[in-house]
């Protein structure tokens, strides 16, 4: 992996607060459990039914019957539960996940987020993502800045299929950190040495400056 | 009084599936997949079957031999992300795909084994999702109204059952079983252990045995049951 992505990654770990409970989507998402201190205060949760995610088994010492819904062997850790899908899922849509992280094809200036379908290429299924991006109290997305091809996956609006309306706050990318305001994309943080004005090039959609001077990232938790 | 023994053997209790059924399927990957009463069934051979299950297993695992061997005319699912083979039959038309939300999906099964006709929800309003659903104003919001789903045989995998039925999960093998469970006119148990009655505590029991139609002990855990090797 880029350097670049294990800084955005270390980056994003920094927005998990002590005493949060947390969804991490599949992908990039789950990684940010690797950059958490040891003994940090969270529970993890999965949408397959499980809250109290311990740290990922190799398959040698796997329990056949605990996975993530990413299908990750993971581990219990003291005070894990287990539950229902349908249990699982009332807990996102009662608000009781503070923070969901989760990748993106597209995100827009009002926070619009799509990441389950691209018609004609990719239609595997939304499972959980509808769910945890409209109702988790905070949704951040961790992206590449732009496609494989180059174009931005930060846009005006998005052209693909939704996962929902209006749900991202907060953008970790390669090259920034960037907030979904009522006035659109704020810069908020850039990845050490990328200038600005190369973030807004890259970026589909106008992309308003902080007041203050920008800070760059610290890929350290800090703690 | 002493309760009714519900112990079969799985190749019975499977025939009693018939073509065209509706078939929902415990399991959310390996862990709660029946996986033997799912070969039972490939053996059996109902075909044009609907099956109801989170996801597709992966190529040659679960509920892949069904649409291997043509018996899945519709999949009533959340997600087919790994199965390759299952998306290539959705898009070639092979079988029809329902994708709902996975909350969702829960909860319409719930209703159904709740009694209950629907449930209203806001999500995916705004969305595809949202296409072709009913909507209700509720408190001046807008939300669809997801109908419940029965189906006429439910294929579960529990860790513990007793004779009567009575029905025990472990970890993160529980997820869509239990609804399920409740969901359909027969209900069909595989275990990986069979108590006499009094074996299960009563305070241990996830799955009343009232909803459970025939229950069997699985008298070995095929290769598919273990840790997946990627």
């Amino acid at each position: 992996m880029s350097s670049a992505k294990e800084r955005m990654i270390a980056r994003a770990a920094r927005e998990i607060a002590p005493g949060m409970v947390v969804n991490l989507g599949i992908g990039l998402p789950t990684q940010v459990v690797n950059h958490l201190p040891r003994d940090f205060p969270v529970c993890l949760h999965t949408e397959n039914g499980m809250t109290g995610i311990g740290p990922t088994l190799p398959p040698d010492q796997a329990d056949r019957n605990l996975i993530d819904a990413g299908g990750s062997y993971v581990s219990t850790v003291p005070g894990s539960a287990f539950f229902d899908s349908a249990t699982s899922f009332a807990m996102v849509r009662s608000g009781r996940l503070d923070l969901t992280m989760l990748g993106a094809f597209e995100v827009s200036a009002s926070g619009d987020l799509a990441n389950w379908k691209i018609p004609g290429k990719f239609s595997p299924g939304v499972g959980g993502g509808v769910e945890l991006a409209q109702k988790a109290r905070r949704v951040v997305v961790l992206t590449t800045h732009t496609d494989r091809a180059g174009n931005p996956k930060l846009k005006e609006t998005c052209s693909l299929p939704l996962t929902a309306r209006a749900c991202v706050a907060r953008i970790f990318t390669d090259m920034a950190v960037i907030d979904v305001t009522p006035r659109g994309f704020v810069l908020v943080e850039t990845l050490g040495g990328i200038p600005a004005a190369e973030v807004a090039e890259a970026t589909g959609a106008p992309l308003l400056l902080p007041d203050t001077d920008l800070p760059e990232f610290e890929a350290s938790h800090g703690r | 009084m002493r309760l009714p023994d519900k112990s079969c053997k799985i190749a019975s209790a499977i025939a009693k599936i018939k073509p065209g059924d509706r078939v929902m399927i415990g399991g959310f990957g390996v862990p709660g997949t029946p996986m033997t009463l799912i070969q039972a069934l490939v053996d059996h051979g109902a075909d044009n079957l609907t099956i109801i299950k989170n996801d597709a297993n992966e190529p040659g695992m679960g509920i892949d031999h069904l649409l291997q061997s043509g018996q899945v005319s519709r999949l009533i699912t959340t997600h087919l992300g790994l199965n390759t083979h299952a998306i290539s039959l959705m898009n070639t038309g092979q079988i029809k795909v329902e994708f709902n939300a996975q909350g969702i999906l829960a909860e319409r099964i719930r209703a159904g084994g709740a009694g209950i006709g629907a449930v209203l929800s806001d999500i995916g309003i705004g969305t595809e999702l949202a296409m072709g659903k009913q909507v209700v104003e509720l408190a001046g919001k807008p939300h669809l109204v997801e109908t419940a789903l029965r189906a006429d045989v439910a294929l579960i995998h529990a860790d513990r059952a007793d004779i009567f039925g009575n029905l025990a999960y472990v970890a993160t093998a529980q997820n869509f079983n239990p609804l399920m469970a409740m969901a359909a006119d027969c209900v069909i148990a595989e275990t990986e252990t069979l108590l006499p009655l009094g074996g299960l505590a009563a305070n241990a029991i996830h799955t009343a045995g009232v909803f459970v139609d025939h229950v069997a002990e699985l008298a070995e855990l095929s290769k598919e049951y273990a840790v997946v090797q990627r």
